[in-house]
Order: C-alpha cells, then sequence, then structure tokens
C-alpha cells in the first residue's frame, strides 16, 4: 500500500502539477485536489503503465453512474490504491 | 473535403471496428477562401484542419464502434506534429486506430498520409455523451451513409 500511494502520488503531482505535499492517502481525486476527469485520463493511464495493469475505467464509471458504489470507492487514493493493489495481485496470480 | 463547412471526410476506405481502425480518403480543394489568407502567395492547409481532419476520421471509428449510440466531442489533443506542407489539391489519407474507450471519454492515435508520406499525426481524446438532440443525430447518420459508413453499424449490434 505505501509503496504505491508514493508511485500514485508521484504521478498525480507530475501529471496534474498539484504540490506533492498536498496529496494524501485521504484525498478524494476530485472533490480535495480538483482533478478533472479529463486529466484523470492521463493519471490513469499513467498508472496503468507504472503497474502493469489495465485499470477498469468503463466499469468503475458505470458502477458510479448507476450508483451502486461512492466515487470514494475509486477516487479516494487509500481505496484507489487499495484496487490498482488487487488489479495487480490479480495479474500475478 | 468542404473545408467552409467542416467536412473534412470524403469517404470512408476501411472500417474494422473489431481492429479498431479506420481509414478515409480526404481531397482538399484547389480553391477555397481560407488559401487566400493561409498563406497570401503560399497557400497550404492550416495545421487546424489537419488536426479537425484526424480529430473527425477517429470520431467516425468511435460512432462506428458506439453503434452511433452516442457522439464523441473533441476534447483534448496531445503530440500533434505537421511534418509536411499540404498544398491545395493534395489527396489525402486519413487513418485512425482506437486506444481507448469507455469510462466516458474516447482515445485514437490519428495519422494523415499524403503521397504515401506521413504529413501529420496526433492522439486525439474525446469526450463521449448522450447525443444533445435528435436533429444532430440524424445529421451524423445522413453525413454517414453519404461518406460510406455500412448500415451495419447504424444499428445495436
Amino acid at each position: 500500500m505505501s509503496s504505491t500511494f508514493e508511485t500514485v502520488a508521484g504521478i498525480i503531482s507530475e501529471t496534474c502539477d498539484i504540490p506533492r505535499e498536498k496529496i494524501t492517502p485521504e484525498s478524494h481525486a476530485i472533490n480535495d485536489l480538483g482533478i478533472d476527469s479529463l486529466d484523470f485520463l492521463d493519471v490513469a493511464f499513467a498508472i496503468d503503465k507504472a503497474f502493469g495493469i489495465k485499470m477498469p475505467l468503463e466499469q468503475w464509471t458505470q458502477e458510479v453512474n448507476d450508483g451502486k458504489v461512492s466515487s470514494d470507492r475509486y477516487f479516494v487514493l487509500k481505496d484507489l490504491c487499495d484496487n490498482i493493489d488487487a488489479l495487480v495481485a490479480a495479474k500475478a496470480a | 473535403m468542404r473545408l467552409e463547412y467542416f467536412q473534412m471526410v470524403d469517404r470512408i476506405t476501411r472500417l474494422d471496428t473489431d481492429a479498431r481502425q479506420i481509414a478515409a480518403d480526404c481531397q482538399v480543394p484547389d480553391e477555397s477562401p481560407i488559401f487566400e489568407g493561409h498563406f497570401p502567395g503560399h497557400p497550404i492547409m492550416p495545421g487546424v484542419l489537419m488536426i479537425e481532419t484526424m480529430a473527425q476520421t477517429g470520431g467516425w471509428l468511435v460512432l462506428a464502434t458506439l453503434r452511433f449510440a452516442s457522439m464523441p466531442f473533441l476534447a483534448q489533443v496531445k503530440e500533434a506534429k505537421m511534418r509536411a506542407f499540404v498544398a491545395p489539391g493534395a489527396a489525402l489519407q486519413a487513418e485512425a486506430e482506437l486506444l481507448h474507450d469507455g469510462s466516458g471519454y474516447a482515445v485514437v492515435k490519428g495519422r494523415i498520409a499524403s503521397g504515401g508520406k506521413t504529413a501529420a499525426e496526433a492522439e486525439v481524446r474525446y469526450r463521449v455523451v448522450p447525443f444533445p438532440n435528435e436533429t444532430l443525430r440524424g445529421q451524423m447518420l445522413d453525413t454517414a451513409r453519404r461518406i460510406g459508413v455500412p448500415e451495419a453499424f447504424f444499428h445495436a449490434a
């Protein structure tokens, strides 16, 4: 988790020009950090590349739009990192 | 091409949504008021219209992939490169490959060739949203028929 978060925070800081110290595991990418969905696309692509995974953005977007889950599940960074770790583990399995 | 009407694609020559690829012919007109200003004594296609041509070519690929259920609007252009001058009368071949869809966005890699050489390339991103009205959807379907999008792509698979 911690190294995943460090990588993700670095990607967000660099991609969105946000000071690294403002990014915490509790940060909500949209509500707290002000990342819009277009910029988040770059973040997502960079995460995919860094971790060798493909985040199912379409499925996640659908779940949020359908009201099945809160956007916190995918946009609060500690939750996002949990999802990334799960995808990395699933790929290795 | 009818530059003044932003009709950049003349004819779809290849459309394969399984391979996520499209190709199209785009004939630059011999004359246009655009060339009077861009540039006097040295008429060339404006780079922004080359980008628009790639955006429209990729847009038809997105529309066909989605079976015209939603409309892609230009949201971002990355790494656009104009590699050669394109003069009036040039026969262009535009092509695009779909790199990403879903998530409310689509991403294509676009390219335009002239005389067998790359004239322009860019990564183009679209915000994909429901058609704002039936008028636009109807016009897009009419244009799709005119430029040769097969009827099979007009309806849900």
